[in-house]
């Protein structure tokens, strides 16, 4: 059995360059948007917009700037499916076209989704989406094919500054850990890791160095799994179906006789 | 910002919409036609009857809807069964997976309570030994009956059951379905049984039913609207004006006072207020499914 792999993403080295959305689309065979006649999105160099079924690579541009302009940053993030440890979307996907692979990833598998979109509302990070050519639910595989055959997934081989790191999860927690104490040495205090340990469903197979709050990012700050609310809302849809039952018993129960 | 704002609507739409509020329909109108037979008395047979009769096609209906619904309708079955091996496909974690076969199990004993229907409501016949006071019949509309609060309950819970804005905010969805389900099904037999005059002794039980059902509806949703504590004010717009005036004015205070003011259940006051309740239920689920939709 192979180890747990996954991606480290260093947000601070990214330079927004886009050749990992490239190269995903190129492997991936991903369509164009809207046959190719794509618009702008007008408010930013990012015209991708979002992760999506055609989309599994996304550069989000985060454009910090005071009112005046005088004081400024941009953060750039690599935006990927999250390969969760514990996932919502493979808990809640009816069809178990959603599995969990031999390398701790999670992949649709697209010859089994029917297209139900159930794994679309219960992703917490808003990763999955339909791929309008195949008709069916779709994300990041974390090259899967690439994988089983020995190959790195082609986002990371072609990130000009390894931004994207691939490898095993005990290798990149080491470099994460490495290079948050770097940052943090060279007067860097924000930097943290978002998703490495456990407690975030159960650690992300990919996990990000960020330099701001997660919300900052478009990341949730406290994802959950979908099933939090299975129990206590089963119990309250029983509670009321025994109120009704019980209204509706005592409705034909307590009649007169001109009722008759 | 709470963690759902960040993930991204599934498209249920108008389909769905229609598909929530027609299981409601399917799930309450075969509770109702069970409780008439089973603690109703013999002159409200023809109104059980008329439940069984909107039951079974309404779950038709259902059905199309959810596989036109699918990015991939010609696999529905895989809802079922697992498409390599053949073997049944069921997660009791997941509320769609245990909801197609609660659908399935629905339809099930609904064909049989509508089969029952068919004909003259002759005791003697085969098939009426499908429906109550025979031990069978019992047997079938007691388990038709829970089946279908499942079918008018667990949307509630599916819904829940994401990560979405709303839906996974509260546990109280399914609750308020179940709910909603029990006075649009009420509303629908009043007014199609009010025709019937001979009818008039379970048509008043049914009105009274229906009092005590929409006060209920109208706790749930108070309780529903607490129970998203100050996430509530998502709705500060066109679907919370909706809410208000269009299912809880319009769909609950209006029939309960026209009910309260009606002489008897085939009044022209009561006909109104069980119009307005259909209306009302069919607009709770537009706000629920595209509320949240439109985040």
């Amino acid at each position: 059995m192979p180890e747990p792999m996954g991606f480290y993403t260093d947000t601070t080295v990214c330079i927004g360059c886009k050749a990992c959305e490239v190269a995903c689309k190129e492997w991936n065979q991903l369509p164009a948007t809207n046959g190719g006649r794509n618009t702008m999105s007008g408010d930013s160099y990012d015209n991708t917009r979002r992760l999506d079924g055609i989309h599994w690579r996304h550069v989000k541009f985060i454009e910090q700037f005071s009112a005046d302009r005088s004081e400024g940053r941009w953060l750039m993030m690599s935006d990927v499916c999250k390969h969760c440890v514990r996932a919502g979307c493979l808990e809640v996907c009816p069809t178990g076209a959603i599995v969990r692979t031999e390398f701790d990833t999670v992949v649709i598998q697209s010859d089994v989704c029917n297209g139900c979109r159930d794994c679309i509302a219960g992703c917490p990070f808003g990763v999955i989406d339909i791929n309008p050519v195949s008709g069916t639910a779709q994300k990041c595989t974390l090259c899967y094919d690439r994988m089983r055959a020995g190959l790195e997934p082609a986002c990371s081989k072609a990130c000009p500054t390894d931004s994207i790191n691939f490898g095993t999860i005990r290798d990149l927690k080491q470099m994460a850990e490495r290079r948050v104490g770097q940052l943090q040495a060279a007067g860097e205090r924000r930097a943290y890791l978002y998703g490495a340990d456990e407690k975030m469903l159960g650690g992300l197979n990919s996990f990000y160095l960020l330099v701001d709050k997660p919300e900052a990012y478009g990341l949730p700050p406290d994802p959950k799994m979908p099933s939090r609310n299975l129990n206590p809302s089963s119990l309250w849809s029983a509670i009321g179906a025994l109120l009704v039952g019980v209204l509706g018993i005592i409705s034909f129960r307590t009649r007169g006789r001109d009722d008759a | 910002m709470p963690s759902t704002f960040f993930t991204e609507p599934p498209h249920w739409r108008w389909l769905i919409v229609f598909y929530f509020f027609l299981g409601g329909i399917a799930g309450g109108c075969y509770f109702l036609a069970a409780l008439i037979d089973l603690f109703g008395r013999a002159s409200d047979r023809p109104l059980a009857r008329l439940g069984y009769r909107i039951a079974f096609p309404a779950v038709v209906v259902c059905g199309i809807l959810l596989i036109v619904d699918l990015g991939r309708p010609e696999r529905f079955w895989h809802m079922l069964l697992q498409s390599e091996t053949w073997r049944p496909m069921f997660k009791s974690y997941s509320p769609m997976s245990f909801g197609a076969w609660g659908l399935l199990v629905f339809s099930f004993f609904a064909f049989l309570s509508f089969v029952a229907t068919l004909g003259p409501d002759d005791r003697g016949r085969a098939r009426a030994r499908l429906r109550p006071p025979s031990l069978l019949g019992t047997i079938v509309a007691i388990l038709g009956g829970l089946s279908g609060f499942f079918l008018a309950s667990y949307t509630g819970v599916l819904l829940a059951v994401t990560n979405r804005p709303i839906w996974a905010d509260t546990t109280l969805l399914g609750l308020v379905f179940v709910v909603s389900s029990a006075s649009t099904s009420i509303a629908l037999l009043l007014l199609l049984g009010s025709r019937r005059v001979f009818l008039i002794g379970g048509l008043r039980a049914l009105q009274r039913f229906d009092i005590a059902v929409l006060v209920l509806e109208l706790l749930s949703l108070i309780a529903l609207v607490a129970s998203l504590g100050s996430l509530a004010r998502v709705w500060l717009n066109e679907w919370g004006a909706l809410l208000a005036v269009g299912v809880v004015g319009l769909g609950i205070i209006v029939p309960l006072l026209l009910h309260l003011r009606a002489r008897a259940p085939t009044a022209v006051v009561a006909k109104v207020a069980a119009v307005l309740v259909l209306v009302g239920g069919f607009l709770l689920r537009v706000v629920i499914v595209l509320s949240s939709e439109s985040i």
